[in-house]
Order: C-alpha cells, then structure tokens, then sequence
C-alpha cells in the first residue's frame, strides 16, 4: 500500500483524503486485499475521470495498475484478450506496427480498458461504432464475494449491461475481450474546415457523417456572437510507414507541464488570445493533410500532466448531451449561456453523436449534440453556470456525462438517468465511490 | 555487438525486468523466465508472447535453493542450447531494522541479494566460456557504492555482487562473454511501495530502456537513470567523518 492518501482525479477537484490504495499484483490476489479492510473500495485506472467518480473519500482505491498484461492475440480476427489495467496507449504501441487500431477511443489514450468499460467512453467515431461497451466482446467480473461472473450479450447480459458504464460500482473487471480493426499504417487522413456559425456546423457535420469516420469540432465560443469554430473530420490512411517520408507529420515530443501555472496565465484576456491564435493557425478555409494519429487523437497527451496549467485549484469540465430538434435551441441556449457568463475557456468541443444506443445501462451517450467545455475552477460564478447549463440539458431531455462530472445535483443525475433504481440492485455492497454517495443525495456510507 | 536471440531471465516476474523483456520480445527474442510463482510465469509469458516474442519458456526457482536455480538453467539449456544471454534480476529489499534484530533476516537478505545469485552465474558463465560467447547482464544497485546505516544489509550485498561481477568480467573478458553491471537508483516499483515518492524515482520502462540498450551495446557498468553516476560519485567522496554525521 503507498503512502498518498490523496488521489487526485484529473481535474484536481475536489481534492479529498482517502484510506489508501491497494495495488494487487495479480487477480488472484484482488480478493484477500477486499477482504482484509472493512472499509469501501472503488476500482481505479489511471485516474483521468475528471470529477469524483474515480475518488473514494476515506474508503480504499483498488489500483488496476499491475494488471497489465495481455492474454491472447488473433491475427486473423484481431480479438485481444487483455487484464483491465491494460492502457490504450499500450495497446496502440504494441498494435499499431502490426496494422491494428483500437475501435473507439476517447481523447486520450491514457485510460485503461476497464476505465474505458466502466465509463462506457466514447470517440470521434460515434457516429460509425458507438461507444466502447458496444465494442467490448465480453468481460469477467469478480465480486467482493468472490464470485466471478463472465460477461457478454449472451452470458450474463445483466451484469454486462451495468458493468458497462457502471462507474465501478458493480464490481471489479478482471480482463476484457475486444475487436482491434485494422489499418494500413499509422496515419490519418485529415481535413479542417472553418465554420462561422452553428448553421455551418450543422451541414457540414451532416454531410460529413457518411464518408468520414472520425469528426469532431473545436468551437470557440469566447470571441463573437457568432459560434466559429473549426471542424475536423478523417479517415485511416491508406499511407504505410515507408511512404511517411512524403508526410510532414509532427508527433510531438514528450513534455511535461512542469508547475502548476500562476493563475494570470488563466486571464479572459490570454484565453481569448490563445482561441484567436488557435482559429487563425489554419489560414484557409478549407485544409486537407495526412497526420500521425497521435496529434489527431490524442493532442493534449503529448503534454504530460496538462492539467497543472490550471493551477492547483484545479478545472472542471462540464460534458452534456442535448437531443436533436428542428432548431437544436438547446445547444444554442448553453452556448449563449456560456457567452453571456464572461468566463473563458481553452477547451470547447462539439460533437453529433450517432444513432446507435449505447449497451450500458448507464452508459452517457444518446441521439443529440455534446459539448464539452474546461474551465479554471474560479468558484461560485462558474458553479452557477454550471447549474444554469444543467437545467438546460434536463428540460431537453438530455443528461451529463458522469466521467466529467464533480458537481451536479442527484435530482439532476437521478432524473435523466432513470435506470438508476434498477442499476443499485446490481451495486456491490463493498463497492462504492465519492461520485455514487454525491449522486445518491447522502453524503455518509 | 549483436542483438540477443535468446535471454534467460531470473526475476522475470519484477517490474523492471517484465519492461525489459518487453523491449525483447517487440524484436521477436526468445525468452526463457524464472520466477517464484507460476501462475504469474504462465501469465508474463501469455504476454510477451501477444508482444511479438519467438518462443517463450518458464520454470519456477526459489532464490533461497540455489538447486532449483540450477535446474532452471539446465532446463533452459535443453529448450535453448544456443542461449546467448543471461539477465538477472531477482532481489528483495529487506527491512533493515529486522535484519538488525534478527540473524536469520540478515542471513536470507544476504542470501537473495548475493549468495544465491553469485552461484547461478559461476555456473552459467562455466557454460558461457566454454561456449566462446555470450552476454551476462546483472541488476545490482547504487545502494552497493557506499554502506549506509539505513540500508547497510541489502547495500552490503550488493556491493558484493558488484565486485562479484567485476571479478567475472575480469575472467570472461578474454573468452568473448560480457558481464554488465547495471547499477538502478530507486525505481518505483512494487519492491518500493512503502516509499514515499520524490524525484528522483523512476519508472521501470526507462530502467529497462537502460538495460535493453546496454544488454544491446554490451557496456560495462550502467548507472540507471544516469545522473546516479555522479550522485554516487559525490557519496562516495564523502570524508567519513562528515559521512558519519548524516542521516543517509
């Protein structure tokens, strides 16, 4: 057992004590280490929920971080069997020499596949493959009471269906089974196009679901009225490691953040600059270029511990999911919103997911519009906002995504997750996290 | 040099060697791993062979008999005739406030750490120098450089293996086999969970980065990471009176 008892989540809010993590060695030993506390346990990858749901306030966190091995690899089908602590990063090393890449992946390549299961993530690829649990072939599941439950659509179904997008609390994922899909070579062909409006989005978007597989769009919202942004959208290349010479690709170098930044970094006046440099960087309309597909996926893994630059305070980063309508005014409304309130943010991003229904009871993506936006955690205002943005989403019909969250209300969880009285039978009764207690509207146990 | 084809690991379960043997099986190295336990072996060796490895063996061997060390590598030989390298890396870091109170803590530490290790190699290098080639890399530890009072059991032991390795590399040089020293500061591994972690730690892949590229190069002694040369030079260069005077 280490000597942190304070484990932050990405965000570095809040910041809560813990009784200390458990690192098993290997599954077998996931049992006795349950069983020698009485306390609360929630798994834990690498921590990059942004909120609470990876915290457990004076409970115990089970690291999966030694349960990182591979079982089994097919060339041919390309199923890999690996443990949960397993990271994409690992899997993208190991597999995309070979001509294999993962089948969703979130915009960072440091979580683990059972972070990725239990969040029930999703990708730039929504649209074409869903979410990861729609990917995920099958799982094994251990429970405090030793049990272990393999999980698949047809194995199970149950504690498939809560495991995925379960946050951790039906029990601890032991390993996993999912599809790589193949690829040529490691690139990515890639075109930005600048919108400046939502209208623009909107068609662009659309046209571009059918022929592209990967679309997303970096909105900045902070400069105008008017939303602008830039829309992304790319396919796998069909470009081989030995034409790459022709690619001026950069992946770039591996920094870290080294200090948590002063805080006059974070001005509304920097910001501001930071998104006008950021529109203006692409001079044309209208861009097309082959790129490795680290900076494609992953932009802000090539700076290690990013989130230092906001400070110790820490960032929260709201993620919301709003359905289509004839004038989508909900999402205008929450980018008005976020206008008016004057704060500023480096990150806003913007995306349609598809149609295809999520298998994880909990699982956060539907049919609609997500926006995720990242700000310094400043207090009050920005709490308010965030409430303001909640009701939004709620009378839309839409709901938050619990991997970001570190402040929503448990009417606002309970009410646009309805399966949440059906999920709680499923819960393991060692299990628990700082997010379940906040969202369940007690504070205690 | 060339590159090894085939290494037989000892300690093959302990992070830092599990993110070697990684670096060797991407270029399709044949393995052999010795461990405690087998469960674990069958496991490691499931991965590295998903990780590209040619072929991958495993026997269990208990570092306190020095017999199911031996067979480990008699089994080895029967799968690998042609074995060219050799990386030890088993160890434990005992409690040194124990081993002060208590002779058989000391005994089994000084055991693990040198004795144990110091007879596998003599009977594995018989096989080398006959054999005309070979590499033979050892993880031994900066702790081995100058005794200290906190840790002065394991450090003695190390120190021993170092000057163990130097004597037979001293011996093989002529045969054509290397010996390499490789020296790690502190290492965040499950072998330092109880530490507190500053920043000096470093992760086991770029230890192990270390060692595949010496094991590559075929160096002498390796300071992993390499500012560890010159912290242990200062160490080292302490007047004992004032060295007396510390806490280290």
């Amino acid at each position: 057992m280490g000597n942190d008892l304070f484990f932050e989540s990405w965000g570095r809010f809040p910041k809560v004590s813990h009784l200390g993590m458990f690192a098993p060695q290997c599954v077998d030993k996931i049992n006795d280490l349950i069983q020698s506390s009485d306390s609360l346990i929630l798994p834990r990858g690498l921590g990059r929920s942004y909120g609470d749901s990876c915290l457990n306030e004076d409970g115990y966190l089970l690291s999966t971080k030694w349960l990182n091995k591979f079982y089994a690899f097919d060339e041919n089908t390309g199923i890999l069997k690996c443990e949960a602590g397993v990271t994409l990063d690992e899997i993208l090393q190991t597999f995309v020499p070979r001509g294999w890449f993962l089948p969703v992946t979130p915009g960072t390549k440091f979580v683990t596949v059972g972070g990725a299961i239990a969040n029930d993530i999703h990708g730039k690829n929504h649209h074409t493959a869903g979410t990861f649990g729609n990917q995920v072939i099958r799982f094994e599941l251990l429970r405090s009471d030793g049990t272990r439950l393999l999980c698949s659509r047809e194995t199970n179904p149950d504690w498939f269906k809560t495991t995925i997008g379960g946050l951790g609390l039906t029990g601890v994922i032991t390993w996993a089974e999912l599809p790589l899909k193949p690829i040529k070579g490691p690139y990515i062909e890639m075109e930005s196009i600048k919108f400046n409006n939502l209208n623009e989005f909107f068609s662009i978007s659309r046209e571009s679901a059918t022929d592209y597989k990967y679309i997303v769009s970096w909105l900045d919202c902070i400069n105008s009225a008017d939303i602008r942004g830039i829309f992304m959208r790319g396919n796998h290349s069909n470009t081989t490691e030995t034409d790459a010479s022709k690619i001026s690709h950069s992946v770039s170098s591996w920094k870290t953040f080294p200090v948590d930044a002063p805080s006059f970094l974070l001005s509304a006046a920097t910001v501001k600059l930071f998104n006008m440099l950021y529109y203006h960087k692409q001079i044309k309309k209208h861009e097309k270029k082959i790129v490795h597909y680290d900076p494609f996926f992953y932009p802000l893994d090539g700076i290690n511990h990013w989130n230092r630059m906001y400070g110790n305070r820490g960032f929260l980063q709201w993620q919301g999911v709003v359905p289509f309508t004839e004038e989508n005014e909900a999402i205008r409304t929450i980018l008005s919103e976020i206008i008016k309130s004057g704060l500023s943010s480096f990150l806003v991003v913007l995306k349609e997911f598809g149609s295809i229904p999520p298998c994880g009871m909990l699982s956060f993506p539907m049919p609609g519009i997500t926006l995720a936006v990242d700000f310094p955690n400043v207090g009050g205002r920005l709490f308010s906002l965030f409430d303001r943005l909640d009701k939004v989403v709620i009378n839309s019909g839409g709901r938050l995504y619990p991997a970001k969250d570190a402040r929503m209300a448990p009417e606002t969880f309970q009410s646009s997750y309805p399966d949440f009285e059906n999920f709680k039978k499923y819960i393991d009764p060692r299990f628990s996290s700082s997010f379940y207690r906040r969202i369940r509207g007690e504070n205690n146990g | 040099m060339a590159n090894p084809s085939s290494i037989l690991i000892f300690g093959a379960t302990s992070a830092i060697a599990y993110e070697t043997s990684k670096l060797f099986a991407k270029d399709g190295v044949s393995l052999y791993l010795c461990a405690r336990d087998e469960v674990d072996l069958k496991r490691l060796s499931d991965d590295l062979k998903v990780r590209g490895a040619n072929d991958v063996w495993y026997s269990a061997f208990n570092a306190l008999d020095d017999d199911s060390a031996i067979r480990a590598i008699d089994n080895c030989l029967k799968k690998f005739p042609g074995l060219d390298s050799v990386l030890v890396a088993h160890g434990s870091l005992p409690d040194q406030n124990k081993c002060e109170a208590n002779a058989d803590e000391t005994k089994k530490a000084i055991h693990i750490n040198f004795t144990n290790i110091a007879v596998l190699l003599n009977y594995i290098a018989n096989h080398f120098e006959k054999q005309g080639k070979g590499t033979i890399a050892v993880i031994s530890s900066v702790a081995g450089d100058r005794g200290r009072q906190s840790n002065y059991v394991y450090g003695s032991a190390k120190g021993a293996l170092t000057v163990f390795l130097s004597g037979l590399r001293h011996r093989l040089c002529k045969s054509g086999v290397k010996v390499i020293t490789i020296k790690p500061g502190f290492v965040d591994t499950p072998m330092t969970v109880d530490y507190e972690k500053g920043l000096l730690f470093a992760k086991p892949a770029a230890v192990a980065k270390g060692i595949y590229k010496a094991m590559s190069k075929g160096k002498e002694v390796v300071y992993l990471p390499w500012f560890w040369r010159w912290i242990m030079l200062v160490i080292r260069s302490i007047p004992p009176k004032i060295f007396n005077k510390t806490k280290l």
